[in-house]
């Protein structure tokens, strides 16, 4: 007997977790190979600078790049900054060490407070909560999307004593949040080529699809790399695969974070509106060109509640767009 | 349609116009038309006109009333206004 939440009517295709079900082991071996031939090829680079985090993505393109090219061409990088979570530095040290590569643990706190980057987001978040204070935590939060309304930005601070207070933010201060912010991806990009330089290794990026084709990253930050070997997975494929491959519990137990702001914040709460196994099976189903009424029961929603996770899916991926391009020019100068 | 309700749409239209089209080549945007469909707005262009609604017409825009039924139109922005100022 079919499940009757994945079933759909007859002529179109039921939607569950086994449509991104793969076979894990033969596509990493498929990925490391192309990784492989593009170092050689086209990059015509040595080795693979990879920025860990301490999350399934970073954790899974480092192993993919061991196994692409050897632990002794592979130089892992732990960044952390002032609101980075304990958990994910020990995370990613306990990954490097898992994979015998070189490594190197810079804070980066102090090229973000000299470049003004606490300061900056400190400051527009005490324009919408003026008590806020050293001690005092903070996270934005989207909102209004799935309901049917334009997609919005709640900022969520916390008072030393635990109190939550929590705000519409105008787009000011929403700009200037997220500007100060980016700072993060973007200092960390330049140490990646800085490493990558000196080694004459190329730079891996780490989106997994979600992030790849929703924009969920910084252009000039997480965004620029030289080779993104998991961009074409699915969060739920890369979650198995770094089982597949072994990696350390902690590592693949752990939920997506954006270890980006101080509060605890799930990606899906600062972006993609819905938890990532539902995320995967609503952009799959998009991308096949799927009726959202084919979409709705695999994930438990009523038929206008999926017509807007697609809404907001094709939202994001125009925006994703110009974040993936390179800079427009023209072609040729118009003639005398 | 009354003189104050005209002169919103008009004002409307100039901070569009001046705003997100900047003079970019193209059919000019009717009133009725859909900023979204447009691609006049992007959810952020949205946030920028509620903090313009806010900040020129004096009123608060409440997080329910941020519907695409109020703002993705120059006729639903003018009619959003004519309500809340009734």
């Amino acid at each position: 007997m079919s499940d009757p939440k994945t079933s759909a009517s007859p002529g179109t295709p039921a939607i569950g977790p086994e449509v991104l079900r793969i076979d894990l082991l033969a596509e990493a071996d498929r990925i490391a190979a192309w990784m492989r031939d593009a170092l050689a090829r086209q990059l015509h680079r040595r080795g693979l600078v990879v920025a860990v985090s301490g999350g399934i993505d970073s954790s899974l393109c480092a192993a993919l790049a061991v196994r692409a090219v050897g632990a002794a061409r592979v130089h892992a990088l732990l960044l952390p900054e002032r609101d980075s979570s304990g958990t994910s530095t020990e995370r990613g040290l306990a990954l490097v060490r898992h994979l015998g590569v070189a490594h190197e643990v810079i804070d980066i706190a102090p090229a973000l407070e000299a470049l003004g980057c606490y300061r900056q987001r400190d400051e527009a978040i005490r324009r919408v909560f003026p008590a806020y204070a050293e001690g005092w935590k903070n996270k934005i939060v989207i909102a209004g999307g799935l309901e049917g309304g334009i997609n919005y930005f709640k900022l969520v601070v916390s008072e030393p004593g635990g109190a939550l207070h929590e705000a519409r933010l105008p787009i000011k201060e929403y700009l200037q949040i997220v500007a100060a912010t980016n700072f993060k991806q973007r200092v960390r990009k330049n140490l990646d080529y800085f490493h990558a330089d000196r080694l004459n290794f190329a730079v891996v990026g780490t989106p997994n699809r979600l992030e790849y084709e929703l924009g969920f990253f910084v252009k000039g930050g997480d965004g620029l790399a030289d080779i993104k070997p998991i961009a074409h997975l699915y969060k739920t494929q890369v979650y198995a695969m770094a089982r597949a491959l072994g990696l350390p519990e902690a590592i693949c137990s752990a939920a997506p974070t954006t270890d980006t702001y101080t509060l605890p914040q799930g990606q899906d709460e600062f972006y993609f509106a819905l938890p990532y196994a539902q995320m995967d099976l609503a952009l799959w189903a998009c991308l096949r060109g799927l009726a959202p009424e084919a979409l709705g029961p695999a994930l438990g929603l009523d038929a206008a509640r999926a017509r807007r996770v697609y809404a907001d899916i094709e939202a994001k991926r125009r925006a994703a767009a110009h974040l993936h391009a390179a800079a427009l020019t023209l072609l040729e100068p118009a003639t005398a | 349609m009354s003189a104050s309700e005209h002169d919103v749409r008009r004002d409307l239209r100039r901070y569009i116009e001046d705003n997100f089209v900047l003079g970019a080549s193209g059919p000019q945007l009717k009133d009725a038309d859909s900023f979204l469909e447009h691609h006049v707005l992007d959810s952020t262009g949205f946030l920028e006109l509620i903090a313009h609604l806010e900040e020129t017409y004096g009123i608060k825009v409440t997080d329910d009333e941020m519907v695409p039924e109020n703002l993705d139109s120059i006729d639903a922005v003018a009619a959003y206004l004519a309500r809340k100022r009734a």
